[in-house]
C-alpha cells in the first residue's frame, strides 16, 4: 500500500489565516468580528441617542460655537487676546497655559528629583536623612493641598503693589507676581538675532566635530575658546556695528498696579512650584531605584580607575540607570501634565478652566467641550510618551542593549 | 470639580434615555418621594447650610414651596449642591428636578440650554466690592485694578463689557467656587470683588472684618435670577411657575403663614378661589386644591420669605428695592389666579 504525502494547504490560504486570526485561525476570526460589530453598535447607539436626546431638549449641539465671541478676558495669554476674540482662540490660550505649566514644571521637577535622589543616596549622613524627608513628606500629601498651599503661602507672604519689593529698581515682587522689565526689538534686532542663531549652531556643530574626533580618533580638542567668542563675542561685535538690538521697558506703578514689564503672575508660580516639587518627590525614587539597579562594582570600577564619585555617577553610572529609569519617569510627566488641571482651584488659566470651565458654562455644551478637552490631553500625553520612548530607544541603543 | 463635569457629562452623553423620553417629572418626584433640587455650594441668605446641615435661604425656600405643594410636607427635598459651571449639565442630565440657585436670566440660557426659566424670585445687578483702605468711591476709578471673579457666570462676561465700554484696564481672576474666590480677595490677591450685588451683601459676612470692605454705589448689570426646569414637561414647568406666582399672590392679598387658616374660612371670592374652597385651579396642575395653603404654611408669602433670609430679618438686611411688590413701587407681579 503505498502512502501519498499529504498535500500541503495552498501558501496564501495560510498567509491569510495567520495574518487575519492569529494563532487561534478562522474561529478567531469569527469571534473578533462579532466582538468588533458589537463596539461598534455600542458606539453608534450612545452617539445617535445623545444626539437624540439633545435634539428632543433643544440643547444647543455642534461645534458653529467656535467661532462666536467669547467676551470673557483671561488672565494670561501668551498669544494676543481680548474679550472679542473667538472660543477657538479661548481653547489655544488655555492649550498654550496648560503646555506652559507642563514643560516648566517637568524641567524643574526632573532637577529637583535628581537632586534629591542624589542626596538620598549620599554617604553623607545629613543630606541622605534631608532627601528621605524631602521624599516622605511630599509625597504622602495631597498634591491639591499643596497647590493651596503654595498659593496661599506664596500670596500671604507678599506685600500689595504699593508697598512691593524693589529688586534694584527694575523688578518688583508684589502679591500680583513679579514683573520684570520687558525686552522691546530696536532697528538691529533682526541682525543681532541671525547672529545669535548662527553662533548657536556653530558652537553645536563644533562640538559634535570634537566629540567625533575623540571617540574615533582619541584626540582631544580644545573647543570652548571658539565657541565663547561665537556665542558672546560675535554678538558683541554685531551690536557694536549696528547699535542696541533692544530697550527695556521699565515697570511703573500706575493706581493699583504695575504698568509696562512682563509679568509672571502668583497663580503660575504657585502652581510650577506645587506640581514640580510633589512629582520631584517621585521622580527621585524613581531615579534613586534606577541608580541602585546598577551593580556596586560599576561605582568600584570607576573608584579604582580613580575617577572621582561625581564623574562615576555622571560618566558610568546614570547612563546605565537610565534604562530603567526612563518608563516610570515618562509615567511621572504624564501625570504632572494632568495634574496641572487643578490649576482651577487657584485661578490660574489653564486648559481646564478656561475652556472646560468658563467656555462650557458660557455656551452649555457640555460634550463638545469635555469631548475636545479628553482628545486634548490625550494627544498631549500620547506625544510626551511618544517623546520618551524614542529617548528610552537611544539610551538602549547606546549601551549596546 | 473636573470629575463632577465629566461624570455629568458621560451621564448626560449616555445613560439620558430615560430622562428625556420621561417627561413626566411630577410622576418620578412623586415615585421617589423627595424633590431633587440644585441649589448653590453655600451663599448665605439664597442657599447655604446651617452647622446642622439644614439648609436655608430664599433659594431654598422655592423648593421647599414647591415641595409643599406636592407633598404638603416641605422637608422632603433633596439639595443637590452645585458649582457655578456644572449647575446646568446637572439639570440637563436629570440629576435635579429643579436649578434654584441664583442664575441670572438670559436668552442664551433660555434658548440654548434646553432649559426654562420659570420666573424671576430676586432682581439682582452686578455690583463691586473694595476694601475701604483703596479709598475708592465708584466703579470708575477701578482702571488697572486686578478683579476676583468666580467663572462660568455671567459675571465674567460683564465684567469684560463694562472696563472696555469705559475705556478701562483690568486682570482678571477667575476661580471654580465661591469660597476661593472670596479667600483670593480676603488674601490681597485682587482689589476687587465682583458678583450680584446681593452676593457682595452675603460674601461680606463671610470675612473676617466685613467692615473694612464697602459694596460701590454703581451697578452694572440686569440680573434677574430664577429657577430653571428641563425643557420637554410643560406640566412641571408650570408647577414650579405658578408656586412662584402663589408666594407672590399671597403676598398681595396679605395672606401668611400666620393668618391663612382664617383667611381660607372667609367669604371673599378671591381668597376662596386662591386657597382653593373654591375652583380646583390646583388639580388643574396636577396638585391639590389646597396648594397654595400648604405653600403659605410651609414658607410664607413672597414677603415673609425674603424678609427672613436676605431682607431686614436677615444678618444681610437688603432693602426690599426692586423686589417690593409691583404696586409698592417694585417688580415683583405675579398673573392672576383664576
Amino acid at each position: 500500500m503505498s502512502t501519498e504525502a499529504r498535500k500541503p494547504p495552498a501558501q496564501i490560504a495560510l498567509k491569510i489565516r495567520r495574518v487575519l486570526g492569529g494563532k487561534t485561525g478562522w474561529n478567531g476570526i469569527a469571534v473578533q468580528l462579532v466582538f468588533a460589530a458589537i463596539l461598534g453598535w455600542i458606539g453608534y447607539e450612545i452617539v445617535s441617542n445623545a444626539r437624540a436626546n439633545l435634539e428632543n431638549q433643544h440643547i444647543a449641539a455642534g461645534f458653529g460655537f467656535l467661532r462666536n465671541n467669547a467676551g470673557f478676558d483671561v488672565n494670561q495669554t501668551l498669544i494676543s487676546y481680548t474679550g472679542s476674540d473667538t472660543f477657538l482662540r479661548v481653547f489655544v490660550v488655555g492649550l498654550l497655559n496648560t503646555l506652559v505649566v507642563s514643560v516648566v514644571g517637568i524641567v524643574f521637577a526632573t532637577v529637583i528629583g535628581f537632586i534629591v535622589a542624589l542626596c538620598r543616596l549620599s554617604p553623607n549622613w545629613l543630606l541622605s536623612r534631608i532627601g528621605e524627608i524631602y521624599v516622605e513628606i511630599i509625597r504622602n500629601l495631597p498634591v491639591l493641598f499643596q497647590i493651596l498651599f503654595w498659593y496661599l503661602a506664596v500670596l500671604a507672604a507678599l506685600p500689595n503693589p504699593r508697598q512691593s519689593i524693589s529688586l534694584f529698581g527694575i523688578a518688583f515682587v508684589s502679591n500680583r507676581g513679579l514683573v520684570i522689565p520687558r525686552p522691546i526689538g530696536e532697528s538691529g534686532f533682526e541682525a543681532f538675532l541671525a547672529v545669535l542663531v548662527f553662533g548657536i549652531v556653530a558652537s553645536l556643530s563644533l562640538r559634535f566635530y570634537a566629540r567625533r574626533a575623540l571617540f574615533q580618533r582619541g584626540q582631544v580638542i580644545r573647543i570652548w575658546p571658539y565657541m565663547l567668542g561665537l556665542l558672546f563675542g560675535l554678538p558683541l561685535v554685531t551690536m557694536l556695528v549696528s547699535g542696541l538690538p533692544f530697550t527695556f521697558e521699565l515697570p511703573q506703578l500706575k493706581g493699583f498696579n504695575f504698568a509696562g514689564g512682563s509679568r509672571v503672575i502668583p497663580e503660575f508660580v504657585a502652581l510650577t512650584l506645587a506640581l514640580s516639587t510633589y512629582t520631584a518627590a517621585f521622580i527621585a525614587e524613581i531615579v534613586r531605584a534606577g541608580i541602585l539597579s546598577v551593580h556596586k562594582g560599576q561605582m568600584e570600577a570607576g573608584a579604582s580607575l580613580g575617577l572621582s564619585r561625581g564623574s562615576t555617577l555622571r560618566l558610568i553610572v546614570v547612563p546605565q540607570a537610565m534604562r530603567v529609569i526612563v518608563p516610570p519617569l515618562t509615567n511621572q510627566y504624564l501625570n504632572l501634565t494632568k495634574n496641572s488641571s487643578l490649576a482651577v482651584a487657584i485661578g490660574y488659566p489653564d486648559l481646564v478652566s478656561v475652556w472646560a470651565g468658563t467656555s462650557l458654562s458660557q455656551t452649555g455644551q457640555a460634550i463638545e467641550i469635555i469631548a475636545m478637552t479628553m482628545g486634548v490631553y490625550l494627544l498631549i500625553s500620547l506625544l510626551t510618551s511618544a517623546i520618551m520612548s524614542v529617548y528610552g530607544w537611544r539610551v538602549s541603543r547606546s549601551l549596546g542593549a | 470639580m473636573k470629575r463632577v463635569t465629566l461624570a455629568l457629562t458621560l451621564a448626560l452623553a449616555a445613560g439620558l434615555t430615560a430622562q428625556a423620553a420621561d417627561a413626566q417629572t411630577l410622576k418620578t418626584i412623586k415615585d421617589r418621594g423627595t424633590l431633587s433640587c440644585g441649589v448653590s455650594q453655600g451663599l448665605p441668605g439664597f442657599s447655604s447650610p446651617d452647622d446642622k446641615g439644614n439648609w436655608t435661604g430664599l433659594d431654598v425656600d422655592v423648593c421647599r414651596a414647591i415641595a409643599a405643594a406636592i407633598f404638603n410636607d416641605p422637608t422632603k427635598v433633596k439639595y443637590v449642591p452645585t458649582s457655578a459651571k456644572d449647575r446646568f449639565t446637572a439639570l440637563q442630565s436629570g440629576e435635579i428636578d429643579v436649578l434654584s440657585r441664583n442664575t441670572t436670566w438670559t436668552i442664551s440660557r433660555d434658548t440654548s440650554l434646553g432649559a426654562n426659566f420659570t420666573g424671576v424670585t430676586y432682581y439682582d445687578g452686578q455690583g463691586f466690592m473694595v476694601k475701604k483702605s483703596l479709598k475708592v468711591n465708584s466703579a470708575l476709578e477701578l482702571n488697572s485694578a486686578s478683579v476676583c471673579v468666580q467663572t462660568g457666570t455671567t459675571t465674567e462676561q460683564n465684567l469684560a463689557d463694562y472696563f472696555k465700554a469705559n475705556n478701562m484696564k483690568y486682570e482678571v481672576i477667575a476661580f471654580g467656587t465661591n469660597d476661593e474666590t472670596v479667600k483670593a480677595y480676603e488674601a490681597g490677591r485682587c482689589d476687587v470683588f465682583t458678583t450680584d450685588q446681593s452676593g457682595l451683601y452675603s460674601n461680606r459676612l463671610k470675612l473676617a472684618n466685613p467692615g473694612d470692605h464697602m459694596v460701590l454705589p454703581e451697578i452694572i448689570s440686569k440680573e434677574p435670577l430664577g429657577p430653571m426646569v428641563r425643557h420637554g414637561d410643560d406640566q412641571w414647568f408650570d408647577i414650579v411657575k405658578w408656586t412662584l406666582f402663589a408666594l407672590v399672590t399671597t403676598e398681595e392679598l396679605g395672606i401668611t403663614s400666620k393668618n391663612v387658616d382664617e383667611k381660607s374660612k372667609m367669604e371673599n371670592p378671591e381668597l376662596k378661589r386662591v386657597l382653593g374652597t373654591d375652583g380646583n385651579f390646583g388639580e388643574q396642575l396636577g396638585l391639590t386644591k389646597d396648594w397654595v395653603v400648604r405653600i403659605v404654611k410651609a414658607t410664607g408669602n413672597y414677603g415673609e420669605v425674603f424678609d427672613r433670609n436676605v431682607g431686614s430679618g436677615s444678618p444681610l438686611g437688603i432693602a426690599r428695592g426692586l423686589n417690593n411688590l409691583w404696586n409698592k413701587g417694585g417688580l415683583q407681579y405675579a398673573p392672576p389666579i383664576r
